[in-house]
């Protein structure tokens, strides 16, 4: 009975991975470290590493795709990178700065992944949300769908600090910032507000880690939870760039009835969202 | 450029203080000459903050200004406590305020209330920063407090340890 149960325990394990996107099954840090996140100048260019990794910020695990990078200039429109190349371990791309303010530079991904029977045979389905009606098959038996949301992404200034790229766009799960994310210092706290589609994420769990990690014995991991509002403090003592990283999961409704028909097409799939970013804290 | 004197002294001379004009200030700094392989005339910028930690005023901002290719506001933010406090919100070259880069020796600068880059200041503590920062070398800010306006000629003094040497404020009614 133990044991059955044991392997009962483990195989819903596997079955609900099998269904998250592969952010789940993976630990490793996904990150984006600018060349410098304070710049100067009329113009001037920042480059950037991609990479997911374990150690912090060492590129040593496999490079980030570079399909969906956005990257927003200080008046909100789109800003052109140019793209360097993906080596193994790392991605590298260059951002040109020509207005004056602040960059917000992200991998932001969004969509549905599945499976579902047809005759007998199981199938595996990725797409966008629009596309699932036409992407599950007519006759489709137990279906599973959930939804993903990622962000990944870091901030640059180019002269004076201004919040126009800031702004939240209430998709998935992202960091407002309250301090502004390119005037961060060590020995004062930073306020950040995070929004789950747009609204206050209560209670959400935060991992905040200074780089370095290869040199210290102390993998330094601070647990960290926002409150009723979605506010979070963050204060170091020690310089440097810094990771933070947050991710949640919803169960949703079911997707389909035992026909397989989309029979709750007005309830919420299952929703996992992620959000990392890389912060510099400066000295004082 | 430069508005305000700035005038080298003489080592021999220094400590004889130029004379200071009615209401006015006068700021003395030292750069100190370093025997390393590599030097850089540092960056420099004079600043004052008012007791809530809010600049009023810029007085001088020393850097790359005859750079062949690069713009040397590129380096800007070495002096990252003026940079955050004051220079990423300024334009440079700053007309009256920003000049070269100048190399070790001791520099006296006079200003005079009320004419650029001096502004007129309500009574109140202050503080005057000096911050210096070197390529390939390191960063250094001294900080000197003053009440404003004095009523009797005052002087302040401090001292870096690295890349500035005695900073000397001396104020007049």
């Amino acid at each position: 009975m133990f044991a059955k149960s044991s392997l009962l325990a483990a195989g819903l394990a596997i079955g609900l991975s099998a269904l998250m996107p592969s952010t789940a099954a993976e630990a490793h840090r996904r990150w984006l470290l600018p060349s410098s996140t304070v710049l100067a100048g009329e113009a001037e260019i920042v480059s950037v590493d991609a990479a997911a990794s374990n150690a912090l910020f060492v590129f040593e695990h496999r490079a980030m795709g570079l399909d969906d990078l956005t990257v927003t200039g200080p008046d909100g429109q789109a800003v052109t990178p140019d793209i360097i190349g993906s080596g193994a371990y790392r991605s590298v791309f260059d951002v040109p700065l020509k207005k004056q303010g602040t960059y917000r530079i992200a991998l932001v991904n969004s969509g549905m992944m599945g499976s579902y029977e047809l005759n007998g045979e199981r199938h595996r389905w990725r797409g966008k949300r629009a596309d699932l009606e036409s992407g599950i098959p007519a006759g489709a038996t137990n279906v599973r769908v959930s939804e993903m949301a990622g962000r990944t992404e870091t901030f640059v200034t180019l002269g004076a600090p201004n919040d126009t790229a800031l702004a939240a766009t209430g998709q998935g799960l992202e960091m407002i910032p309250v301090t502004h994310p390119n005037d961060l210092v060590t020995g004062e706290a930073a306020r950040m507000q995070f929004l789950a589609d747009g609204a206050p994420a209560a209670g959400l769990e935060l991992e905040f880690v200074a780089g370095g990690t290869r040199y210290r014995d102390d993998p330094g991991i601070r647990k960290l939870t926002t409150d009723a509002e979605g506010m979070v403090s963050l204060q170091v003592d020690e310089p440097g760039m810094y990771y933070l990283e947050a991710s949640t999961s919803s169960d949703g409704g079911p997707a389909a009835d035992e026909d397989g028909g989309m029979a709750n097409e007005g309830a919420a799939p299952a929703k996992r969202m992620s959000y990392t970013a890389v912060l510099e804290f400066m000295p004082l | 450029m430069r508005k305000h004197l700035l005038m080298a002294v003489p080592a021999a001379a220094a400590s004889a203080a130029t004379p200071v004009y009615a209401g006015d200030m006068q700021v003395q700094l030292e750069i100190p000459r370093l025997r390393v392989a590599e030097y850089h005339k540092p960056y420099v910028a004079v600043w004052i903050e008012n007791e809530a930690g809010k600049t009023v005023a810029t007085l001088d901002a020393w850097y790359q200004t005859d750079a062949k290719g690069e713009d040397g506001r590129k380096w800007l933010p070495d002096l990252r406590t003026w940079w955050r406090r004051a220079g990423r919100a300024a334009s440079m070259p700053a007309n009256g305020i920003s000049g070269p880069t100048q190399a070790p020796g001791r520099y006296s600068m006079q200003f005079k209330e009320g004419t650029r880059p001096l502004p007129n200041l309500t009574a109140g503590a202050y503080t005057l920063r000096v911050e210096a920062a070197r390529e390939v070398g390191g960063r250094e800010m001294v900080s000197i407090p003053f009440q404003w306006p004095p009523r009797k000629a005052m002087s302040g003094s401090a001292a870096g340890t690295k890349e500035l040497g005695a900073v000397r404020l001396t104020i007049k009614p």
